[in-house]
């Protein structure tokens, strides 16, 4: 089915003369990749719902450069960062907000250096405030009672040390929120970072996500919720691997918050 | 009177701190051999970390059951530390033990020691066994094998024979004993020596004695060719350690001041350098041997006491792939150990020997297997940096040598052109509102 969402870029905002609240990063995956799309829509979902004036870029925005810089070309990373930075100053933009941890973590830590500053928070840090502020609120709805597990991104978790804003969303929806064996600051990869999304792995007796996504089955979830739409991928893969697709079903957490008001 | 013993002593204690001053020397030199990095932000943040991980052992204690024993080793060993004083002293000025008279508190000092040194004993022997018995998968990695593994071993046998040494000389010291001060432990073993004369009791105590000292000028002289050199290194290194997020990869300034030019339309690309400019671009980008890598990060490698946390974190490791932490730390010390030692050999300077620490160490394999999820920098309990080498040498196969796995560049093409790393075409980023 087509629906039309109303997202509105930054050159509109500009020609008006107005200034939105905050820039949604929605990057590259959130872009092109089908799976991350409804993540995408989801949140965009509730940036409208909670009557937030948000803007993308848009056709204006470009990859941060975070695979590159890990896969070790720091000429190619620091060419789109600054490319990216000059775009983001010229829009004066003050406060970032992504569904990619990937984007997060380069953009938050990494581009200042280079002449960036932003805050920048992740979808789950921003929705957490939204209901902070009274204006999300979240229903449990279809998913009462479910048992969710969430898989901790390293982006996200070790690498910025946000492990709470996720839970205490999960938890809103009264679900079930349960740990895998290791989680948080002890969380498995799920094998896609390190620009390792993008390649073949080395040999080895296993794939990592099937690894992550067999930790993750051991606790019995109904619903494997992610952060981040890379992780997204390689858990869905994983939950295919292992003939549960029927069983698990593998979420954003934007997504959890979206379907559960039925937007 | 016989002043010999006096002056063997002092002899022992100048040639023992003396060799390890000159490993101290040897260890400095290597360790500087790395590129120099600005270390002086974050000052506070960086004695609370020494605080917190080192001294306080914040990480070790993760792991329970090893962070326990750990705990009481390292109280023990430095608590009974202050033991080595009073032999010393004794040692040098001929007394016997000169602290005694102090009285109660001495009795009190000296069964905290006899205690420590029990659970210290029984600690390292359950080391021991979680080692050679349980064999617990992280110590018998491919990387552990030979000099690594013996090591180990050798550490602990150490540990249980000074232990084993400073009871024995309590318990034989009859005079100690008949102080009924301080001998909580060791009332207990003078019995098994009640059937020999005072005359061989007394020599049993004097070689316990001297073997305890001597042993302990040994040990210090071990460090430096053991992974054992922690107990002196972890405190620097966590103090040295990152203080930025664990995401926060650093950005080459190099590049930066390239980068910028190119972005500016104002720059004459023919133009001279200007005086003075130009010698804080490095000679090469990343790393490709031990000399382009941070001399923290050589500290690193000479902190490593192999434990192979991280190892056993690592996602890669877990799923069967070559790449293993502590084996680029290992790997770091050896290529350093044989610069410095090239070095020794030419006095002074080094000679090329047609080897480096990529390939020759460490292979492609290993660096591109790393998914840069910090897990073994989380892990590490004295915050070793494993992950920033992998980097430094992804840097040199890209940067310097163009060599990255076909869809690797396939993908950084893709960002270059479109600013995606897949083909998609730049002006179809919004399409996804529409469908």
């Amino acid at each position: 089915m087509r629906e039309q969402l109303i997202v509105p870029t930054m050159a509109e905002f500009m020609a008006q003369g107005k200034q939105p609240e905050v820039l949604f990063w929605v990057g590259c995956m959130g872009s092109f990749d089908d799976r991350a799309k409804k993540v995408t829509k989801a949140f965009v979902k509730l940036l409208h719902k909670s009557k937030v004036d948000f803007a993308v870029l848009g056709t204006e925005e470009s990859c941060t450069g975070d695979p590159a810089k890990r896969a070790g070309n720091e000429f190619l990373f620091q060419m789109q960062a600054v490319t990216n930075i000059e775009v983001l100053n010229a829009y004066e933009i003050k406060k970032i907000v992504t569904a990619c941890p990937h984007c997060f973590n380069t953009i938050k830590n990494e581009y200042p250096g280079l002449g960036g500053n932003y805050q920048v928070m992740h979808h789950t840090q921003f929705l957490k405030s939204l209901l902070d502020e009274g204006r999300l609120t979240i229903e449990g709805g279809q998913f009462k009672g479910k048992r969710i597990t969430f898989h901790d991104p390293c982006y996200l978790g070790r690498a910025n040390e946000v492990y709470e804003a996720p839970r205490d969303l999960i938890r809103k929806l009264d679900a079930e929120l349960v740990e895998m064996k290791s989680c948080k600051s002890r969380g498995l990869c799920c094998g896609a970072g390190g620009a390792q999304m993008f390649k073949e792995s080395e040999p080895g007796n296993k794939e990592i996500n099937v690894k992550r996504t067999e930790e993750a089955i051991e606790v019995k979830p109904d619903i494997i919720a992610a952060g981040c739409p890379f992780c997204n991928t390689m858990m869905t893969d994983g939950v295919k691997s292992t003939n549960k697709e029927s069983e698990i079903a593998v979420m954003d957490i934007a997504e959890l918050i979206a379907n559960a008001q039925d937007l | 009177m016989n002043y010999l013993p006096n002056i063997l002593f002092a002899i022992a204690l100048i040639v023992g701190i003396g060799f390890f001053a000159n490993n101290v020397r040897k260890l400095i030199r290597n360790i500087k051999l790395g590129r120099d990095v600005d270390v002086s932000d974050h000052t506070s943040q960086r004695w609370k970390n020494m605080a917190m991980i080192a001294l306080g052992q914040s990480k070790m204690v993760k792991r329970p059951v090893s962070g326990f024993l750990h705990i009481i080793v390292y109280v023990g060993f430095i608590i009974i530390n202050i033991e080595v004083l009073e032999i010393i002293i004794d040692g040098l000025a001929g007394t016997h033990r000169i602290f005694s008279s102090i009285g109660p508190l001495y009795g009190v000092l000296i069964g905290v020691f006899e205690i420590l040194a029990v659970l210290v004993f029984i600690s390292v022997i359950i080391f021991w066994i979680r080692r050679n018995i349980i064999k617990i998968k992280r110590f018998w990695a491919n990387e552990m094998t030979s000099w690594p593994k013996n090591d180990a071993n050798y550490i602990l046998y150490i540990e249980m024979v000074l232990m084993a040494l400073f009871l024995i000389m309590n318990a034989t010291d009859l005079k100690f004993q008949a102080m009924e001060n301080g001998n909580i432990i060791s009332q207990y073993l003078t019995p098994l020596f009640s059937g020999l004369s005072e005359g061989t009791i007394h020599i049993i105590e004097r070689s316990a004695w001297w073997m305890h000292i001597l042993g302990i000028l040994a040990f210090l002289n071990y460090l430096y060719f053991s992974k054992h050199l922690h107990i002196l290194l972890a405190f620097p290194n966590t103090y040295f350690g990152k203080v930025v997020p664990k995401g926060q990869f650093k950005n080459n300034a190099a590049v930066t001041k390239e980068v910028k030019m190119m972005m500016d339309p104002n720059v004459d690309p023919f133009a001279a350098q200007p005086e003075g400019e130009g010698d804080g671009t490095p000679a090469k980008f990343g790393a490709s041997d031990v000399q382009d890598l941070s001399w923290v990060q050589l500290l690193n490698a000479y902190t490593c006491t192999e434990c192979g946390r991280c190892t056993s974190e690592c996602p890669a490791n877990i799923t069967g792939k070559k790449l293993s932490p502590r084996k680029i730390m290992m790997d770091t010390r050896d290529r350093l150990e044989e610069v410095g030692k090239n070095i020794d050999a030419n006095s002074g300077v080094f000679k090329e020997d047609g080897k480096q620490l990529l390939d020759d160490y460490i292979t492609r394999e290993e660096l591109w297997a790393c998914t840069t999820c910090n897990a073994c920098v989380e892990a590490c309990p004295v915050s070793i940096d494993p992950m920033s080498i992998i980097m430094e040498m992804r840097n040199y196969l890209i940067m310097e040598q163009s060599t990255a796995p076909m869809e690797l560049n396939n993908m950084m093409t893709n960002i270059e052109n479109n600013g995606a790393p897949w083909p998609y075409n730049q002006m179809d980023r919004l399409n996804w509102k529409n469908e």
